[in-house]
């Protein structure tokens, strides 16, 4: 089983993380087979909670099943269905399952999923929802009440270094870590030097920061992003090289393979940031060759248990 | 000036609305539904019209100054035969005006039109909301920009992740309320308003419905009345 994720984030080595989203309905049989397959080639594995507001099977049910299978699992939790009370009792239930580690998320607006008609909740947004972690780990809830028992959580958060303007979201950014976020793990990144510019402010921070890698899969996938994903901008010699593969859909998944383990490759050889965060959305079988590609993948690490 | 915005019901839903009733009675309002081009004068003509091609009789209408206004409301008082010989009453005012005329006289009510929300007239034809009336105003430290009515998640410290050259991930066309805010504070030399952390919101503010009695002599003093 890997090292408890704060302590790897204390490790000073260069770190992986991934995610994995759980399924829409109950068979469980191919979310159970990423985690088998990336649970001992991580440091640890994301759970998205109702990705870009689509109804799914839980994050809090999928983070257990990854901590039962031997991994080391980040809870993502968003602000968007649940209010305060809700959110807590989440943690704590969280906490006693063993579940250590909480990304803490605003949330998509329900407007872009599948259940457009529901009602969206915020009462705490991310860097509320990130004190209110600080807050159980001081033994107390956010109506002032004593808990009986200790908390601990380690508690990440998000960035997008590519945003347009930059600056309000640095200052989320620094707000987040002010609330007690120890990690971040980021929006895309494509282009490096951007990121490099990013990490200049970045670093000022007691943080330890992810850089995000999403898998291009095709040209059209990059292009896509680029017109709807707020934050992400993928350069055009990158789509050139996925649009070099023609219509051959093994071809281009390839060059994005290549893409993503450079990108890797370079983030840790020139020590940009503390890690990465890849994000293979769907393709999360190809994540241990990207590794591997990325000079990172190797034999699975000793297990303790 | 605040109006009350609203949008006219499709005919099918106030058909649906009024159910068995044949004999319809219907209001306007000449304030906010007049401008909303809702239940104004030529509205409430065309209603009358629609309605009697579907069959129904239609036995009289009326389109008081302020819907809302109990005063305003008496008028309609000259025209209670008429009303009370209805098995319907059509509002094409604001849940305020429905509400009102509802409590006023037997005849059912029935909303002819939406209550979409509190808001202000950018432009001709073109409404804002600005004002949640959320009870606990935080303009103080968002550059007298509403983040709670104007950013559609009403986030209280910043911007989320779906904010894209300044506008909003859910409507490319709105403003992201946090840009907007943080341009603002910055031309203002105030950006450490923003770099506070906002507690969460305190609902107790008020305590919904909404009610407030002021007390006799605390006006002359300013004090907050109790809530």
């Amino acid at each position: 089983m890997p090292q408890p994720f704060r302590e790897a984030l204390a490790s000073g080595r260069f770190l992986v993380t991934t995610e994995v989203g759980p399924p829409k309905g109950t068979d469980l049989g191919g979310f159970l087979h990423h985690v088998d397959l990336l649970k001992d080639r991580v440091d640890a594995i994301n759970v998205t909670d109702h990705q870009s507001s689509v109804m799914r099977y839980p994050s809090l049910g999928g983070a257990l099943l990854v901590q039962e299978r031997g991994g080391q699992a980040i809870l993502q939790m968003t602000c968007r269905d649940r209010n305060r009370l809700a959110l807590q009792a989440d943690l704590l239930f969280a906490c006693t399952r063993g579940i250590r580690n909480v990304l803490c998320l605003t949330g998509d607006a329900v407007a872009v999923g599948d259940h457009r008609g529901a009602r969206g909740v915020f009462d705490l947004d991310s860097a509320q929802l990130l004190d209110a972690v600080r807050t159980l780990r001081g033994g107390k809830d956010l109506g002032g009440n004593e808990l009986v028992g200790g908390f601990d959580m380690c508690a990440g958060a998000t960035v997008t270094p590519e945003a347009r303007p930059i600056e309000p979201q640095l200052i989320k950014f620094e707000k987040k870590a002010a609330a007690g976020a120890e990690f971040f793990q980021t929006q895309a990144v494509y282009d490096l030097d951007r990121f490099r510019r990013f990490m200049e402010h970045a670093r000022r921070l007691d943080a330890r920061i992810l850089a995000g890698i999403i898998l291009l899969t095709s040209a059209r996938m990059a292009r896509f992003m680029n017109a709807n994903v707020p934050g992400i901008c993928v350069p055009d010699a990158l789509i050139d090289e996925l649009a070099s593969a023609g219509k051959d859909k093994a071809k281009a998944l390839r060059k994005g393979i290549e893409i993503a383990a450079r990108a890797i490759a370079a983030i840790r050889e020139q020590g940009l940031c503390h890690g990465v965060h890849l994000m293979a959305i769907g393709r999360e079988e190809v994540v241990p060759e990207i590794l591997a590609a990325a000079g990172i993948g190797g034999p699975p690490p000793p297990t303790t248990s | 000036m605040i109006r009350t915005i609203t949008r006219q019901k499709p005919l099918a839903g106030i058909l649906v609305g009024l159910g068995e009733a044949r004999r319809v009675f219907i209001v306007g309002c000449g304030t906010c539904s007049t401008m909303c081009r809702t239940g104004g004068v030529a509205e409430v003509a065309a209603m009358a019209d629609a309605l009697g091609r579907e069959g129904l009789q239609i036995t009289g209408t009326a389109v008081p100054p302020v819907a809302c206004d109990d005063l305003d409301l008496a008028v309609l008082d000259e025209q209670a035969a008429a009303i009370d010989a209805a098995q319907a009453v059509l509002v094409l005012a604001c849940g305020f005006g429905a509400q009102s005329l509802g409590a006023r006289r037997a005849v059912p009510v029935v909303p002819g039109v939406d209550t979409l929300f509190v808001g202000k007239e950018r432009g001709p034809g073109r409404f804002e909301e600005i004002c949640r009336q959320c009870a606990e105003c935080v303009l103080a430290d968002t550059g007298g920009i509403c983040p709670v009515a104007s950013c559609h998640k009403g986030l209280l410290n910043g911007p989320c992740g779906g904010t894209r050259d300044g506008k909003c991930e859910v409507d490319r066309e709105m403003d992201c309320a946090w840009t907007l805010i943080y341009q603002r504070l910055d031309r203002q030399g105030r950006l450490d308003r923003m770099r506070r952390l906002q507690p969460p919101r305190d609902h107790r503010a008020v305590l919904r419905p909404g009610k407030l009695a002021i007390q006799p002599g605390e006006e002359e003093h300013g004090d907050a009345p109790a809530v």
